[in-house]
């Protein structure tokens, strides 16, 4: 369990593909809830050492999306391979273990259990021989509170619930939680929604940090400054299909922000409220 | 962090917060430390303890029978008298426990004493299998009724109080019935003596352990002796070591394992355990094989002890091992609780029981006194998790 180191530089993984390998490539991928089609069709390509953000209006399928790289839901048609090789993950638990940890938009935390017992949650690290097996709880405690301490919060106390955290402190815990744990691919939905200004850019030089590792990213959001600011290559969702996929030298801000609307003419709107969004 | 992050800034940015700008490494509580930062005091500690209202009721208890209830009660002998039902029950609690931190309920255990106790009966009885043949396969069979409960609630998705309510009555009727057909009409099986007296196997599940120690322990007055010499209490009763036994290893796993984390996660929230990793239908399926086999041994104990098996055996045993995890701490939505809650909240059960027999009043208080205290429980329990857990 290696930590992130704190330079802003770290050396590249030497365990990782050199950057711009395909880590993880959806084909043509569909996923019908009954009768809903949350996504009619959609293709993408993570590659090591690089953000793609994944953009889209509300309800565009960015999060089933992503559930289904993290192994939450199984794609109803199309090809999903990892590394090259063809993955079908029978649950969240193959997805960690291939090495793609995620920070879901609900974050996946318990709120009566203690912050350390969260971050460890499904991956805690163990002592001794069966059937003494313990969790080594002094030294998940530790780097809960080095790992939050690096983001940029301090826990008052590794051991309080999750939820006494305020609602941006508990955000902080989820993606602190991906980071170490991610091996190849971290996968962060909407991360900043709650976050306070300071934890905001901690997490985008996070996500740089990451990168410059040698892990392919998915980020998230609604803000295109975020986007733009860390990502590589910019994937646009709308209902359910890949609207288009732009590296950044290849589309402007602004040009982003539109297609991010869905095509909704932003212009007018932005106007009618005196020119603020 | 409060005061940072109540304006939204990821959706409508100013250009100054955007990362590129983002040279200081981290907030204001980085280097110095968190300046709200409070040690939490002990008693804070010891309130995030669920167990705390069971202790508290347990000395509330005691204090009324130190006052009320002759002597005899508080000698050595008394206090065996009191944890042996204690016992039979709380090996059921403290699994009801495990499996109410789950997320889960089983309705169905105490039911399965009595169903246990007809498989017993007919794998010893009826099919003449050596002793530990029997013991095994009734643990197996039991446990695999547990399976099966833990099977259909997870793929029907439905609340587990119903499906296991269907097995209270499913197994009930199964042991009357089969009890008949074993016997040739009777709801009752006798003969067990015959087979376990002088077993090797007898002096784990019937009769008292520490005898030796017991006797020489009043050979030397060092607890009170009959006039004969031998000591007023034979020994403890075998439920009794059972029952910390299996109190020791449940608090361990809880508080110490890997199991223990995945169980308060199953229970808290299944879905998010599901998304971090958590095998949550296996977890659970576990647990509800644990409970039945916590009725099963209790079956075997009971049958050793009184040498029969009855089809009414374990009646309401179910609701009283949800009273004694609840007064031990645990929250009826799951993800929180304690074993060592349930110990002692099957201690209070007995000691209630058993102790109003030692004082001047009716003995039916005992149900009133019950209900008195699963209310105050609950009531107390809810109130303390809202204020140590921060639920809103
Ligand atoms: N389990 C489900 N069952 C039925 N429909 C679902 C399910 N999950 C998602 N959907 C539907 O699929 C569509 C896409 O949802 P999704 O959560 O992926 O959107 P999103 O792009 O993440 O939106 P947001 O920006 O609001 O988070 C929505 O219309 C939603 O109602
Ligand atoms: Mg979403």
């Amino acid at each position: 369990m290696d930590q992130v180191p704190l330079d802003l530089h770290p050396p590249h993984d030497p365990q990782l593909p050199p950057p711009g390998t395909p880590l993880i490539e959806i084909r043509d991928v569909r996923k019908e809830f009954g009768h809903v089609i949350a996504l009619a069709g959609v293709s993408l390509t993570v590659r090591a050492g690089e953000v793609l953000c994944l953009l889209g209006d509300n309800g565009a399928g960015k999060s089933t999306l992503i559930k289904t790289l993290s192994g939450v839901h199984r794609p109803s048609s199309g090809t999903f391979l990892v590394e090259g090789k063809v993955a079908s993950f029978g649950g969240p638990r193959d997805a960690l273990n291939a090495g793609i940890a995620t920070v879901f938009q609900d974050l996946a935390m318990i709120p009566l259990m203690s912050v350390t017992r969260n971050f460890f949650m499904g991956r805690e690290p163990t002592q001794g021989v069966w059937p003494f097996r313990r969790v080594d709880f002094k030294q998940c405690r530790n780097v809960t509170h080095a790992e939050m301490r690096r983001i940029g919060i301090d826990v008052r106390d590794p051991d309080q619930a999750v939820g006494t955290l305020s609602g941006g402190e508990r955000q902080c815990v989820a993606i602190a939680r991906a980071v170490y744990f991610g091996a190849k691919v971290l996968i962060l939905d909407e991360p900043t929604s709650a976050l306070g200004v300071a934890q905001t850019s901690m997490v985008l030089k996070y996500i740089n940090l990451v990168k410059s590792r040698g892990l392919g990213v998915i980020f998230i959001t609604h803000n295109v400054r975020h986007a733009y600011a860390v990502g590589d290559s910019f994937t646009v969702l709308n209902r359910g299909r890949t609207l288009g996929t732009y590296a950044k030298n290849e589309i402007a801000m602004d040009a982003l922000q539109n297609l991010m609307a869905g095509g909704k003419e932003l212009q007018e709107l932005s106007s009618e409220l005196g020119g603020t969004v | 962090m409060s005061g940072v992050q109540i304006a939204d800034t990821s959706r409508n940015v100013s250009p100054r917060e955007a990362p590129g700008a983002a040279g200081q490494p981290s907030g204001p509580a980085h280097g110095a430390g968190d300046e709200r930062l409070r040690r939490s005091s002990l008693l804070v500690k010891l309130m995030r303890r669920p167990e705390l209202g069971a202790i508290g009721g347990l000395a509330v208890v005691l204090t009324f029978f130190a006052f009320t209830a002759n002597g005899s009660m508080f000698t050595l002998n008394g206090l065996m008298t009191v944890l042996n039902p204690s016992a039979q029950l709380g090996i059921m609690g403290v699994a009801a426990a495990l499996l109410m931190i789950g997320g889960e309920f089983d309705l169905s255990i105490g039911s399965m004493v009595a169903f246990a106790g007809l498989v017993l009966g007919v794998l010893l009885l009826v099919l003449h299998l050596p002793l530990l043949v029997a013991v095994i396969g009734t643990l197996v069979i039991a446990g695999g009724i547990g399976a099966l409960n833990g099977q259909l609630v997870i793929r029907t998705r439905l609340p587990s109080f119903i499906v296991t309510l269907a097995f209270l009555f499913i197994l009930r009727g199964l042991s009357l019935v089969g009890l008949k057909i074993a016997t040739g009409g009777s709801t009752q099986m006798r003969g067990f003596r015959a087979v376990v007296d002088g077993s090797v196997l007898a002096p784990f599940f019937s009769g008292n352990a520490f005898g030796g120690l017991f006797r020489a322990l009043a050979a030397h007055g060092v607890i009170e002796a009959l006039p004969d010499g031998s000591p007023a209490a034979p020994g403890v009763p075998i439920a009794v070591v059972w029952f910390v036994l299996i109190t020791a290893i449940a608090t361990w796993v809880l508080l110490r394992t890997k199991l223990g984390n995945w169980i308060f996660a199953s229970g808290g929230d299944a879905n998010a355990a599901r998304n971090s990793g958590v095998p949550v239908d296996m977890v659970k399926t576990g647990l509800f094989t644990l409970t039945a086999c916590s009725a099963a041994l209790v079956a075997v104990l009971t049958v050793f002890d009184a040498g029969s098996t009855d089809a009414m055996r374990g009646l309401q045993k179910e609701f009283q091992a949800v009273i004694a995890a609840v007064i031990g701490g645990c929250l009826l939505t799951g993800g929180y609780g304690s074993a060592i809650g349930a110990f002692f909240g099957s201690i209070i059960f007995g000691i209630v029981s058993i102790g109003l027999t030692y004082t001047g009043f009716d003995s039916d208080w005992f149900q009133v006194f019950l209900g008195a205290m699963l209310l105050i429980a609950v009531i107390f329990n809810n109130g303390l998790r809202r204020k140590v857990t921060g639920e809103r």
